[in-house]
């Protein structure tokens, strides 16, 4: 033991050498993703044990984790705990001369960052350690990643932590990756690789995303990406442990902690990025990504990874021309079709002139005559009858199609489910003998927090047996209802929230060019808003050749306090911050900024106004609307600061501003927002009229807005005598 | 011919006030002793660009410029001199000349420029892409030339203002972003179309902006006949030409757009360009895919092109727009990038006209430059500066890291550092000028001790 951690320290690093042969290189592998995309198959059993390209996913994880020269590794299970312990058990990862796996469970752990806290609590980790997910696949070496790690964590301390990306550009359309995963930006700092910016839930309402200006005050240069993908394999250093531990509020590797340490300038903990370029690594996030891996690893980009190399676990298949793998015993009629990159497990028997192509069958599958499979994940024990035609869909083990069923494309079978007779299964359903859950957080923001109803889970009889023997009589009180779904036994789940919209998304099934072309064009109106956005860009009034340099302070204060109040106020929109906080929060930037309360009301105004304009709306009238809405909402907020005529005043005068500068559309409505102004009690009389008043001696240019409200004026005028 | 020069002369710059005077607009403010205008010229004369439209703004000044041109580059350029209206800016002054433009491509180029970089390698990448601009961008001197003596003013500098803000493509063939102007200090903003249009952007801060710019003709019109407002170049059409490169507003790119899907093998067949995209195809030229990508369904998305040329290092490239700058130019031309001065410099490495008269114990150091018919006193010492034509300079002078113009007079036991002395001046006995600008025609009485002033004096411009 002594001799093989000898032997791989001086891979790592002569001086380095010694130092890492004290530590053996632990790994955390988080057997549960803490996310809801794969069910209902994750209902019945945890994800990472659900078969890819017939060997269950957790394999590859550990069977490259130990070829990489990992020494020890933590599987953290949470859901379905008692089954991913029983599988391991069963296995021989327990007893590796090597490589020790142990098993660290948790009933109550909903996210990434509860798993990391119990397992810091723990004391397990003793030195730099990888952390992946029970789902990834990958051949990468560790080697050369650990040891820029290593390095720059010896130069700098706050270095604690290197992710490992990809190339891969996602689709200029769908704006996903190949592996269905949402696109990505990233700053990295092309120098160092220090990791500087990462957006992985895009906003796609903003056409611009920002960088913070103090990240070239001390680099000349930063390369930004949308071109890379994150293989979500961390090489952290033990603090990152602890950083959980401190900020118990951190859920998500990513949404979370990596932005978190980003955002955290205080600390100064610092995210490094390692590109891999030949090798491969990617996570089966989601379906598409199943379906992206499963036939990477049939084309052997994850070579040594491949089905006719014996890992553990999975049965021998042989490979044949075309990008086929057949088990020895498989029992293939004469007439049948094996098209190319098909990987057909033991003991199945194929019927007569039935038609296998791009597709995965497990093992003991009995797929009668004239089936037409096609891009298809087939697992275990599945019984196909006569004629049916099943096209990019993932059937689970034991389910069994009556003759003539079809699946359209995305479907998704879960355990068990009978399909009736001729029975079609429309594209994107997924069908589960479970019924789905009445509560659906689906929000994906609370993703760890839906954890909770996986859990209820768990409290339900955990081992297979006895799940089955549940499901049962569930099925046979269930049959009658769940029949009339599906002709068979089965429930078809309805969509989630986000509806079937966006179902196609994450789906096997490969997008559709319709689809397509339906996504361009909603993108040119993307565009368009895209582009309004950016034209409001002022022009710049500085002239000539000569820049000037300096530029008036107290305007540009002025200016950020403006920025300031527009950004406080749309967080308060969207967090639903209350009034009073706002208040105070205006009042903390006032006195930062040392200005007047007279340029609270300015800004704030010029806060609703601007977002008020920035709502899509499509004519004046609209707009008019949205105003009388955003204004009657923050109504109270806007009289908290209009103490006097003086600040009255100053939301004219700032509206006439914008008017004629940045939000010209309310321009024509000048007249219309004052009455409205007027008659919400935002402005007095007495302030309408100080305007005018002051206004009196101004240019004639200077007099636009003034004109333009006469009328109204004149109704005030009139008005005001009369009560005299 | 078809690329028409446009040099952008400027007027009397209020930033290198009290340097300018009625006499001498910015363009003849002088680098090594001849005006600043005659390197652009040069430059263009070397690059056999025979034609050029030196744009001075306010009628005075085009005099005064034109009248210097005529006698200097007569037989060699055939400029013309066009004077606009002062404060249009330089989108403003295109716009003047707007009907005088007629060439396929405008080099547009500062008056301010001192440089080496051939105008021709822009024009070249500009054609090789057929883009609507492209600008030319030369890195920041790595080396602070933190010796020179008013190191207080660029410390400063430095940390007030940041160079621009570009955005490349990996290639570093593709202008994406351009910060311009107050937009430099604030945070970087990037648009996400085009970052996904190209994959990945380079945004630097060590790049700075020429302003030696190609530009289509007819892009350029059309930019400044449909926006009114737009007044400069770099801060307005620049950045609005690199902002819209993916959905085109220019009319008469239409043409462009045509020629990208008639490119190689037809009409696309909307098919096999969805399938390239999909498959994450990444061709040389994001433009292309981004316009074709609409092939299929909707209406042919128009882009243009946005390129630069970005100069190699070694390459001199300064721009005389502050006082600063001035100094600097000066000292440059005569000591690192002395081959741009045109001089052959003595074996002292230092210029020396052979009018000039110096008296006994009196050193001219290297990286120095005394011009005709000047005459030095004994024992003073010369470090490090220009000094011009007929000048008359006492005994025991110190003259350091200064640039002194013509026809000074400086008396006995004077000493000058890190100042701009214009033409005319008196400086009388014993007088102590420290970071100072002493503007045409002072007279800084004796004894008098100066610290980092403008002195000037009372002149309206």
């Amino acid at each position: 033991m002594v001799a093989k951690k000898g032997s791989r320290g001086g891979t790592v690093g002569e001086d380095a050498g010694e130092e890492l042969s004290r530590v053996p290189l632990q790994a955390i592998l988080l057997a549960d993703s803490f996310a809801t995309l794969f069910r209902p198959i994750t209902l019945e059993r945890p994800k990472v044990l659900l078969p890819l390209v017939n060997a269950p996913m957790i394999e590859y994880t550990l069977a490259w984790l130990e070829s990489a020269g990992v020494e020890e590794v933590f599987v953290f299970c949470c859901a379905h705990s008692k089954q991913v312990i029983e599988y391991l058990e069963n296995s021989n990862w327990l007893n590796q001369p090597n490589f020790l796996v142990s098993t660290i469970e948790s009933y109550n752990a909903m996210s990434a960052g509860d798993a990391l806290r119990l397992i810091y609590e723990k004391n397990v980790i003793h030195g730099d350690f990888v952390l992946v997910t029970g789902d990834t696949v990958s051949n990468m070496p560790l080697t050369q990643a650990l040891k820029e790690h290593k390095e720059r964590k010896k130069r700098d301390s706050n270095a604690v932590m290197t992710m490992v990306i990809k190339q891969s550009k996602p689709s200029p359309i769908t704006h996903q990756s190949r592996l269905g995963t949402e696109e990505l930006f990233m700053a990295i700092d092309p120098e160092t690789k220090e990791l500087l910016y990462y957006e992985d839930k895009a906003d796609t309402s903003k056409g611009t995303l920002t960088l913070d200006k103090t990240m070239l005050l001390d680099r000349s240069s930063i390369s930004l990406h949308n071109d890379k993908q994150d293989c979500y394999i961390d090489i952290c250093s033990p603090e990152v442990l602890s950083l959980f531990t401190d900020n118990f509020d951190y859920q998500h590797l990513r949404r979370h902690f990596v932005k978190g340490l980003l955002v955290d300038d205080l600390m100064g903990y610092k995210i490094f990025t390692h590109e891999i370029h030949s090798s491969y690594a990617a996570r089966v996030e989601n379906y598409r990504s199943y379906d992206t891996i499963s036939k990477d690893i049939i084309q052997r980009w994850t070579y040594p990874l491949v089905p006719d190399i014996q890992f553990l676990q999975n049965s021998l298949t042989k490979l044949e021309r075309r990008g086929t793998y057949r088990a020895s015993d498989v029992g293939l009629s004469r007439s049948a079709k094996m098209g190319p990159f098909t990987v057909i497990g033991s003991r199945t028997t194929i019927g007569k002139h039935s038609e296998v192509s791009n597709s995965v069958i497990g093992e003991d599958c009995v797929i009668g005559s004239n089936v037409s499979i096609d891009g298809c994940y087939i697992w275990n024990k599945v019984n196909i009858e006569d004629g049916c035609r099943l096209k990019h869909a993932i059937v689970c083990d034991g389910v069994t199609m009556k003759s003539g069923a079809v699946l359209e494309a995305g479907v998704v079978l879960s355990f068990k489910v009978i399909i009736g007779q001729n029975f079609v299964v429309p594209a994107y359903s997924k069908v589960s003998l479970l019924q789905q859950p009445v509560k659906q957080d689906s929000d994906e923001e609370l993703e760890y927090a839906d954890n909770s109803s996986g859990n209820i889970e768990i409290t339900l009889p955990n081992t297979a047996d006895v799940l089955e023997e549940e499901l049962r009589t569930e099925v046979s009180d269930l049959q009658i209802q769940a029949a009339s779904e599906v002709g068979g036994a089965g429930f078809i789940w309805s969509v989630g929230e986000k509806g079937l919209e966006e179902e196609w998304r994450h789906s096997v099934a490969p997008i559709s060019a319709d689809r397509l072309v339906e996504i361009i064009k909603s993108a040119a109106d993307e565009l368009d808003i895209s582009n309004a956005e950016s034209n409001i860009l002022p022009p710049s009034g500085e002239l000539g050749l000569d820049s000037g340099n300096e530029s008036d302070d107290g305007r540009d204060d002025l200016t950020h306090f403006e920025n300031e109040v527009e950004a406080t106020f749309l967080r308060a929109i969207h967090e639903n911050v209350e009034e009073d906080h706002i208040i105070l929060e205006v009042n903390s930037l006032r006195l930062s900024y040392n200005l007047a309360s007279t340029d609270c009301a300015g800004a704030l105004f010029y806060a609703m106004m601007k977002y008020a304009v920035d709502t899509p709306h499509g004519s004046a009238g609209e707009l008019l609307k949205i105003t009388d809405g955003v204004i009657g909402k923050w109504e109270k907020l806007l009289k908290y600061y209009l103490l006097s005529l003086d600040e009255e005043i100053e939301v004219i005068l700032k509206f006439e501003e914008m008017c004629l500068e940045s939000t010209k559309e309310y321009a024509n409505l000048f007249s219309q927002i004052l009455h409205l102004l007027y008659d919400k009690d935002i402005l007095q009389e007495d302030g309408i009229l100080r305007w005018e008043s002051e206004k009196e001696q101004a240019d004639e240019s200077d007099k636009v807005f003034v004109k333009k409200a006469e009328k109204f004026l004149q109704w005030l005028k009139e008005a005001s005598e009369e009560e005299d | 011919m078809d690329f028409q020069v446009v040099v952008l002369a400027g007027g009397f710059s209020k930033n290198l006030v009290p340097l300018v005077s009625k006499e001498v607009p910015k363009a003849l403010l002088p680098v090594a002793n001849q005006p600043v205008i005659l390197y652009v010229l040069e430059l263009l004369d070397q690059n056999d660009l025979k034609y050029a439209i030196v744009v001075v703004e306010g009628e005075s000044a085009a005099l005064l410029i034109s009248s210097w041109i005529s006698i200097n580059f007569v037989d060699r350029l055939h400029v013309e001199v066009i004077a606009v209206p002062e404060d249009v800016g330089t989108a403003g002054a295109l716009r003047a000349i707007d009907h005088r433009l007629t060439a396929k491509d405008i080099l547009v180029m500062s008056g301010d420029l001192v440089t080496e970089i051939p105008p021709g390698a822009v024009a070249a990448t500009h054609r090789r892409h057929d883009a609507v601009v492209t600008a030319m961008l030369c890195p920041v001197p790595v080396s602070g030339l933190s010796e020179s003596g008013s190191s207080s003013g660029k410390e400063k500098s430095k940390k007030t203002s940041r160079y621009n803000i570009v955005s490349l493509d990996p290639t570093k063939q593709f202008l994406l972003h351009i910060a311009a102007g107050a937009e430099v200090d604030k945070d970087v903003r990037a648009q996400k179309s085009i970052l996904r249009a190209v994959g990945m952007m380079e945004i630097r801060s060590d790049l700075i902006d020429t302003h030696m710019y190609a530009f289509k003709r007819s892009a350029l019109q059309d930019v400044l006949n449909q926006k009114e407002n737009f007044q400069s170049l770099r801060r307005d059409v620049l950045p609005y030409l690199v902002r819209s490169q993916l959905r085109s507003e220019l009319l008469s790119n239409g043409v462009q757009s045509d020629e990208n899907s008639n490119g190689q093998d037809g009409p696309p067949d909307s098919k096999i360009v969805l399938s390239q995209l999909l498959a994450n195809s990444s061709t040389p030229n994001f433009h292309d895919i981004y316009a074709l990508g609409l092939a299929g369904s909707a209406p042919m998305r128009k882009t243009h092109k946005c390129c630069v040329y970005v100069a190699n290092k070694s390459n001199y490239c300064s721009r005389m727009n502050t006082i600063q700058a001035f100094t600097d130019i000066n000292r440059d031309v005569v000591g690192e990038a002395s081959h741009l001065s045109g001089y052959t410099f003595s074996a002292q490495n230092n210029i020396i006209h052979p009018s000039a008269v110096l008296g006994s114990k009196t050193t001219v150091g290297p990286q120095c430059m005394l011009g005709e018919g000047s005459q030095m006193g004994d024992k003073s010492s010369v470090k490090k500066s220009v000094i011009g034509r007929h000048c008359r300079i006492g005994s025991n002078v110190k003259i350091v890291n200064s640039v002194v113009m013509n026809h000074v007079s400086i008396a006995d036991g004077c000493s000058i550092q890190g100042s701009i002395i214009c033409s005319n001046v008196q400086i009388q006995e014993r007088a102590v000028l420290k970071d100072c600008q002493v503007g045409a025609g002072f007279v800084v009485s004796a004894g008098g001790e100066y610290k980092g002033e403008a002195l000037a004096k009372k002149e309206k411009f």
